[in-house]
């Protein structure tokens, strides 16, 4: 298959070894992987802190992009870009009165997959272990993230795919469908609350004792690795996408 | 509020505004230890009772799909359902009166009131008559109003707010519900303890005296059926069922929007609101009562019927679901903004997420500080999945937050932070080009890190994040140039 990687912005630019473990998953399947090259940004900061027209471009880049490129499907690892690039993209494009927008963003939205929807429900990936080859030999917790959880219904694909990696012990975060409270520009205007709710998923994740908090969306882990090294704790976090690359052979260190 | 709208629907007035900014009042409640301790524990406790029922019906979903459906259907013919409800209801002797707003509504059951020769109303729990500020109103007129749902005598006792729209003392806990028994109740036992049994028999002694005397009574109305001019009250104690009965004059105040075409329609919503709100399977007491039943019942039947600003949110058309609401609850019980603010926090009578889009779409956007509302919402979407009429509140937060940001167009002589930075995101994020020539910037954030590579201190906007998370220094090299040098051999 020949998957076009969407590296999202904040993986491209703070956490591109999110982004080289994406390749190289998808490499190891036997898969080919393209970069289209325009590509930038969902736009999803600016529609979710309300600057429509200035979303406007970045939406129109990224549709422009992804439906230059010859390619099967499209993947993420993130389950709030996808999300945005499926449900935000048409609403933006409508609420703008720009009905082609519409139609083409629907198009590429329908082509574009979170990582864990396209490794199980395209790629067929139900053991991590035995045909990723995956080794991580650490005990993890995961905290499943709201736009995947919610808007996407990944349900347990994410955590599935975590438990099936060798060598891997994961314990169950106390009240994990709870918000880590990032919410991207929600963290910087009403930051009182949104620290309030990340102090929760702090002591929830000490709580579990295990030695990193995995998940499925960079942009929360940031916040929630933010907090936990803010407030002195050992656990760390780790993108899905990189416990997934990690074999015996090349592991990838805490 | 004298502001004119030309060409739109008037805004509502009354209790729906937020008197300051969100995180300022945020920032107030946030620091009172005790209210955060009973949210989290009232707040989980429901949650858990709702996920419980829900999960016992296997047509859930299909359930909530039906109520959302019914409700649309009504919202788009709102006026002809309308007209049909009032010709239904005055055909069984009921009298309507429509109340443009607040105002006129307060005056409305003001003048009814009098007409009875009464100084003294009974109350049953109502958002609507919280929302236009009727029992304030009232007292100003000379006209006391006791509320005689248990939540709300506690709140009102105690001359403070609701803060839950189903349980407006939330914020309360036992011993703080004693105290005010004791201090505010006349003839009450000095030796009260905190017990529930205890308070509420407390309070039904305090009660049974204003139920056998007065001649009548105010409620509100969880819907009215269009096809036979229905009004129905669901409720859990009882108490509303002796005022909607015993009194000779029943006045009823009801938002506009909560007209539903069909009798049969009940049948979808009743399974849905005893589920979402309560977490009870059915509640104890449904009230259903259409015009007036010759020596059984109030004779005098009256129904104001409230627009308020809600002609002004149904004219929003990425909005207007807002008005499908069953106040149930369900979305501030699962907030997790609200569990840790409290309602007071939202200043309107609606709090919680469907508080933060029903209030400014009611008022307009502009009005007082609920411009702020909107951003309170870490758009986690929890209420989005609770929602038994399926409103898509996060997708409605942000269309209103766009309505803010363009409402401020031009009228700033300085742009914000914040404007700055969507504006050079926005050319920034709009190719790969300018973005991938921005990170050749990226070595540079190591000059910002400490020697453990991580930035604790950030100016402006960017010290919000900084106040309690550290930030990660960049890499050194972007993907896309790993990508280019890699795989592309550039
Ligand atoms: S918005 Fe939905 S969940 Fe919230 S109170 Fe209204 S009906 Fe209930």
């Amino acid at each position: 298959m020949r998957i076009a990687l969407f590296a999202t912005c904040i993986v491209d630019a703070m956490y591109p070894e999110t982004a080289k473990s994406t390749v190289k998953i998808l490499e190891r399947l036997g898969h080919e992987v393209i970069f289209p090259a325009g590509q930038a940004c969902c736009g999803q900061m600016h529609i979710n802190s309300g600057y429509m027209p200035e979303a406007l471009p970045v939406v129109e880049n990224h549709v422009k992009a992804f439906e230059r490129s010859d390619y099967d499907v499209a993947v993420a690892p993130s389950g709030s870009c996808v999300s945005s690039v499926k449900h935000q993209h048409p609403v933006l494009a409508k609420r703008l009165g720009k009905p082609e927008l519409k139609e083409r963003a629907e198009a590429v939205g329908a082509k574009t997959y979170e990582l864990s929807q396209l490794l199980t429900d395209v790629l067929g990936i139900t053991n991590a272990a035995e045909q990723l080859g995956s080794y991580f030999p650490h005990t993890i917790t995961y905290h499943p993230s709201c736009h995947g959880m919610r808007t996407l219904g990944l349900e347990d694909r994410q955590l599935n795919l975590l438990k099936s990696v060798g060598g891997i012990t994961v314990e169950e975060l106390p009240e994990a469908d709870q918000c880590c409270g990032f919410g991207g520009t929600f963290s910087l205007k009403n930051s009182e609350v949104s620290s309030a709710m990340l102090d929760d998923k702090v002591k929830n994740i000490c709580s579990t004792g295990a030695s990193l908090c995995a998940g499925g969306d960079v942009s929360c882990l940031m916040h929630i690795g933010g907090g936990l090294s803010r407030s002195g704790q050992r656990p760390g976090t780790m993108h899905l996408a990189d416990i997934l690359a990690s074999t015996r052979e090349m592991e990838v260190a805490l | 509020m004298s502001q004119v709208f030309l060409g739109m629907p008037a805004p509502g007035a009354g209790n729906l505004f937020a008197e300051e900014q969100f995180p300022a009042a945020a920032h107030r409640e946030l620091g009172n230890t005790q209210l955060r301790a009973n949210l989290r524990h009232a707040t989980h406790t429901i949650r858990d009772k709702r996920i419980r029922v829900v999960g016992e019906l296997p047509d859930w979903e299909a359930l909530r799909d039906a109520g959302s459906a019914i409700k649309d259907a009504s919202m788009a013919n709102l006026d002809q359902r309308l007209e049909e409800f009032e010709k239904n209801f005055t055909a069984r002797g009921g009298i309507i009166h429509w109340a443009r707003d607040a105002d006129e509504a307060n005056q409305i059951v003001t003048r009814l009131v009098r007409d009875t020769g009464s100084d003294e109303v009974v109350k049953v729990k109502s958002m609507a008559t919280q929302e236009i500020g009727l029992n304030e109103h009232l007292e100003a007129q000379g006209i006391a109003a006791f509320e005689t749902d248990l939540a709300e005598l506690i709140v009102q006792l105690d001359h403070d707010k609701p803060s839950h729209i189903l349980v407006p003392a939330i914020h309360k806990n036992r011993t703080e519900v004693r105290d005010i028994f004791l201090r505010e109740m006349p003839q009450v036992d000095p030796a009260l303890t905190n017990e529930p049994a205890k308070l509420a028999e407390a309070a039904r002694l305090h009660l049974r005296k204003k139920f056998l005397s007065a001649k009548v009574a105010i409620s509100g109305a969880n819907f009215a059926l269009a096809d036979t001019g229905t009004l129905g009250v669901v409720e859990s104690e009882g108490n509303g069922r002796m005022c909607l009965t015993l009194p000779e004059t029943l006045i009823t105040v009801m938002g506009i929007e909560k007209v539903l075409p069909n009798w049969q329609d009940i049948e979808v919503f009743m399974q849905l609101l005893p589920r979402s709100s309560t977490g009870e399977r059915m509640n104890p007491y449904t009230s259903l009562w259409t015009g007036v039943t010759e020596n059984d019942g109030p004779q005098n039947v009256h129904l104001v019927l409230l627009d308020n600003g809600r002609t002004r949110a149904l004219s929003d058309k990425f909005g207007r679901t807002a008005l499908n609401c069953i106040r149930c609850s369900a979305c501030m019980n699962v907030c997790p903004v609200y569990e840790r603010t409290g309602g007071h926090a939202y200043g309107s009578t609606y709090p919680g997420p469907i508080g933060a889009i029903l209030s400014p779409l009611l008022t307009g956007i502009e009005a007082e500080e609920n411009n702020s509302l909107p951003y309170a919402s870490s758009l986690c979407g929890a209420c989005y999945d609770a929602c038994p009429v399926k409103i898509n509140i996060p997708e409605i937060l942000v269309h209103l937050r766009g309505e803010d940001v363009d409402s401020k167009r031009g009228k700033k002589l300085l742009p914000t932070q914040m404007d700055l930075l969507m504006k050079g995101g926005s050319w920034a994020l709009s190719s790969g080009n300018h973005l991938g020539l921005l990170e050749k910037a990226l070595p540079l954030g190591k000059l910002v890190a400490g020697k453990d590579k991580k930035i604790k201190k950030l100016p402006g906007i960017a010290a919000g994040w900084t106040s309690s998370r550290d930030l990660p220094a960049p890499p050194s090299k972007s993907f896309r140039d790993w990508w280019k040098s890699e795989k592309e051999g550039k």
